[in-house]
């Protein structure tokens, strides 16, 4: 077989980072093969691959060689470039919200490589495009040409990418993590997508993945790669069975496992919410009229013990976070919602503040969830200043430094700002910042799902400690099954705002009764 | 908090690197503080007279002819050789400014006709009424600049202000105080100061007042645009969650996240002023006639094209003094572009 790409000694530097992106990494693909390029985020995986067809910043230095289709990557002038980018090897990325043009219509997307590579116009370029989208599995392609990106659904938007790679009919297919945007029954089907693609052209594929399963059920061959280096390199059943560097068994071992402590028979009912319905009106015409409801979510019932954990699931649009966001007051609701005896639909938003140091909530994103402005220590302290629980410096400073110990972090770090921290330590810090207040609820809406594996499971058992030690009640909501399930004691499955099906965690994973259920299930195992 | 952020030692490392930005802000400081000074540069009055009569400081306090020893109880001419020999007689000595003249010194003594060349006596020559050029321009600077500093400070607290009302709530009030925007932009500002001009005799203060009421316009749909984003943030949500009051997390968490795009636009927003108040004094509907200033040079200059020096000089000092503050813009906005560093 052929070597499509071939990359020897490849070491990349930013400008002002002192470590290499990238140091020393040696990589072929031949066709018809699958290589998946593991590691977690800041391994220098995505901008090897970028580095493949020269498309990182020109500040970038770049050393080694690459050879590309018999092309040196690296001398090549731009003109040459440009017509081995598509032909030779074609990229899709990860969001497609982002990677496709969203003024540019399906028919625009896909067709600009064929127009350039090919000279085609007219009805043949039409004819081609509509050939293309059917083999990405594009029901009724004709009349999906004229649609722009936000009308296609995320699974859609996908496979128009791919289907936009595919123009150029490249021997080399590079995925930039190209499920991780998605919910977990579409990424099954783009990645058997994927796979059938691959038989049927014979094309390479690079596949950047931070997902063992995706690795396990799509690669031949894998490279672990850590901090810029190839620690581990062979086929991936054997790493996968065998691994052989620490680091990859680390990887393997990160995986969610376990359960949380069981319940205390006694507890104390915390949360109680009764039909709770939130609708968001849709507006049309000049007058604004209520002309329908979207319903977010769509009369729900639960209730929550001390020291429990309910895990809400569901794919994205379900409703699970904007139930998450009515449940603490931070969207207007009906129905009853009492926490602690105390009716929080009633109360306005004013008379709500000194009620909601009992309910926190931590976010996904740790960037997005820390004002960048405010050093760590102000950070978590501000509940204590806004609920004037400690009048005096130096006790506000002894109760920052106590919850940063418990949560794991080094104290001393309290005068740092957030830009500081890894991903891990700042969700470290967002949870320090509801635990200060000593919250009988936490909400934490995919506290783990911007996380490596391995930072995961780290904050995983942080979760579990806090709440056996604390007992508080959390609502852990989460797409990610294998997380929800080493977090939950009971588990509520969500579709259209609505409730599918509720029950203790072993009985939902080991006997599922609705449908849905085991639809997702079947997805995650994959 | 006297600690800088590292985050803020980064910004001026990159400003400082623009050397072209950083270059003209030196140069900008420099001027500036030198025209803050501008009594003690340029007056016709002398710094320090000493004498047997004692010791005078006569641009900080007026003193009468007789407490030099002459004879009148008015104010001196301290230009006339009259008072120069006055002191002289009494054993003194005094001090003159470097520039011998005020901005509103009229020169009796032209060898010709005012507007008069370039010499020795007048640097860059007088206007048609025989005023020293370069003092009018130390003044004149000064001043240009001085109601720049204000409208923008004006300007930023007020479009600051309405922009965060409007992009933190949203909905209603932001729709009203827009579509206010829109009618009150609308409105012709000329037609104004020149209505004004009728009723009252504009001033400094007055020019300031009116055109505050128009030009924090400029910088509020900036500030709203950045607020809207701000405000979807996680970590406002967060304060909320915390129990934080609206007016908290507007001070705490949103502004001083929105202020990049704030910060960025200041020196530019400081160049239209005083484009404007230069362009309102070149029409006549500026300061009070007499008062210095760059608008009134070049009008000048128009009117006087027989004499060059005139229109040149206000055009050259003009034109630099835009061109630092727009260098000096786009190193701010180096220093704020977050992926600068990077390229």
């Amino acid at each position: 077989m052929s070597v499509l790409l071939d990359i020897q000694n490849l070491r990349i530097q930013f400008p002002g980072v002192d470590v290499p992106a990238v140091s020393g990494l040696d990589l072929q693909i031949s066709a018809g093969e699958t290589l998946a390029l593991v590691g977690e985020s800041g391994s220098g995986k995505s901008v090897s691959a970028l580095a493949a067809l020269r498309l990182l910043p020109k500040s970038a230095a770049v050393s080694g060689s690459i050879t590309l289709a018999g092309v040196d990557m690296l001398t090549a002038p731009e003109a040459l470039l440009r017509d081995v980018r598509g032909t030779k090897a074609a990229i899709i990325f990860q969001e497609p919200m982002t990677a496709l043009n969203p003024l540019h219509t399906v028919e625009r997307q896909v067709g600009e490589t064929l127009q350039q590579k090919y000279r085609l116009t007219g009805p043949t370029l039409r004819a081609r495009i509509i050939e293309l989208l059917s083999e990405v599995g594009i029901d009724a392609p004709e009349t999906r040409l004229a649609s722009f990106p936000h009308q296609l659904s995320g699974g859609q938007r996908q496979r128009v990418m791919i289907a936009a790679a595919l123009a150029g009919d490249p021997d080399l297919l590079i995925a930039d993590e190209p499920t991780t945007a998605l919910d977990v029954t579409l990424q099954v089907q783009i990645l058997a997508l994927l796979k059938a693609l691959q038989t049927k052209r014979g094309m390479g594929l690079l596949l950047i993945t931070h997902d063992l399963n995706v690795v396990r059920r799509m690669a031949d061959r894998v490279i672990v790669m850590q901090r810029g280096l190839a620690v581990e390199e062979g086929t991936a059943a054997g790493v996968m069975q065998h691994p052989q560097h620490a680091y990859t068994q680390a990887l393997i071992a990160a995986e969610p496992s376990g359960a949380p402590a069981p319940v205390p028979a006694d507890a104390d009912s915390v949360l109680e919410a009764r039909d709770v319905k939130v609708w968001f009106p849709i507006k049309k015409g000049v007058l604004r009229r209520t002309v329908g409801y979207l319903k977010g979510v769509d009369g729900i019932s639960l209730s929550l013990k001390a020291g429990e954990t309910l895990g809400v699931v569901g794919e994205s649009g379900s409703g699970k976070s904007t139930l998450g966001y009515a449940l603490i007051g931070l969207l207007a609701a009906q129905g009853v919602i009492s926490i602690a005896d105390v009716d929080l639909s009633r109360l306005s938003g004013r008379a709500l503040r000194p009620h909601r140091r009992h309910f926190q909530i931590v976010f996904q994103d740790p960037y997005g969830a820390l004002n960048p402005r405010l050093a760590v220590g102000d950070l978590i302290g501000e509940g204590l200043d806004l609920h004037k629980l400690e009048p005096t410096a130096a006790g506000r400073d002894a109760k920052i430094v106590a919850v940063m110990r418990e949560v794991g972090l080094d104290p001393e770090m309290r005068h740092r700002y957030p830009h500081e921290f890894s991903g891990g330590q700042r969700q470290r810090i967002a949870i320090a910042r509801a635990l200060i207040l000593q919250p009988r609820i936490i909400v934490l809406d995919e506290p783990t799902s911007a996380l490596d594996r391995s930072v995961q499971a780290q904050v995983i058992a942080l979760l579990r400690d806090l709440q056996a030690k604390h007992g508080i009640a959390y609502v852990f909501i989460s797409h990610d099954l294998a997380v929800v399930r080493a977090m939950s004691h009971r588990i509520l499955v969500m579709r259209h705002g609505k409730i599918v099906e509720e029950g203790s965690a072993e009985a939902i994973f080991t006997n599922p009764q609705a449908s849905y259920t085991r639809l997702l299930l079947e997805a995650s195992k994959a | 908090m006297v600690k800088i952020s590292p985050l803020t030692r980064r910004r001026w490392h990159t400003f400082r690197r623009n050397r072209r930005g950083y270059v003209s802000t030196l140069i900008f400081a420099l001027l500036f503080a030198l025209t803050l000074f501008a009594e003690v540069i340029a007056n016709d009055r002398p710094i320090i007279v000493k004498s047997d009569a004692g010791l005078f400081f006569p641009i900080v306090t007026s003193y009468a002819e007789t407490d030099f020893g002459g004879d009148f109880p008015t104010e001196p001419d301290y230009r006339d050789p009259y008072f120069a020999e006055l002191v002289k007689e009494k054993n003194g000595w005094m001090i003159w400014p470097l520039i011998p003249f005020a901005f509103d010194t009229v020169s009796k003594d032209l060898g010709g006709q005012a507007p008069s060349k370039p010499d020795g006596q007048h640097w860059l020559g007088t206007d048609d009424q025989a005023r020293d050029v370069l003092a009018r321009l130390i003044y004149g600077f000064r001043i240009s600049v001085l109601f720049g500093l204000c409208l923008t400070a004006i300007s930023a607290v007020i479009g600051v202000g309405v922009g965060a009302i409007q992009g933190y709530y949203g909905g209603w009030i932001d729709l009203g105080l827009q579509r206010f925007i829109e009618v009150w932009g609308g409105l012709p500002t000329l037609y104004l100061l020149i209505i004004l001009a009728a009723v009252v005799t504009p001033n400094f203060w007055w020019l300031l007042g009116l055109m505050a009421l128009f030009s924090w316009m400029a910088l509020e749909g900036v500030v709203r645009a950045e607020v809207l984003r701000v405000r979807n943030f996680d970590y406002v949500r967060a304060a909320r969650a915390l129990g934080a009051s609206d007016g908290i997390i507007l001070i705490r968490h949103v502004l001083p996240n929105a202020m990049v795009a704030t910060v960025t636009f200041l020196p530019f927003l400081m160049n239209s002023s005083i484009s404007v108040l230069t362009s309102l004094d070149f029409l006549g509907f500026g300061l009070p006639p007499g008062s210095p200033s760059l608008g009134e040079l070049l009008a000048q200059g128009k009117n006087n094209i027989q004499a060059p020096w005139l229109g040149i000089t206000g055009f050259i000092v003009l034109a630099s003094l835009l061109t630092l503050l727009v260098f000096m813009g786009e190193a701010v906005r180096d220093a704020f572009d977050p992926r600068r560093d990077q390229r």
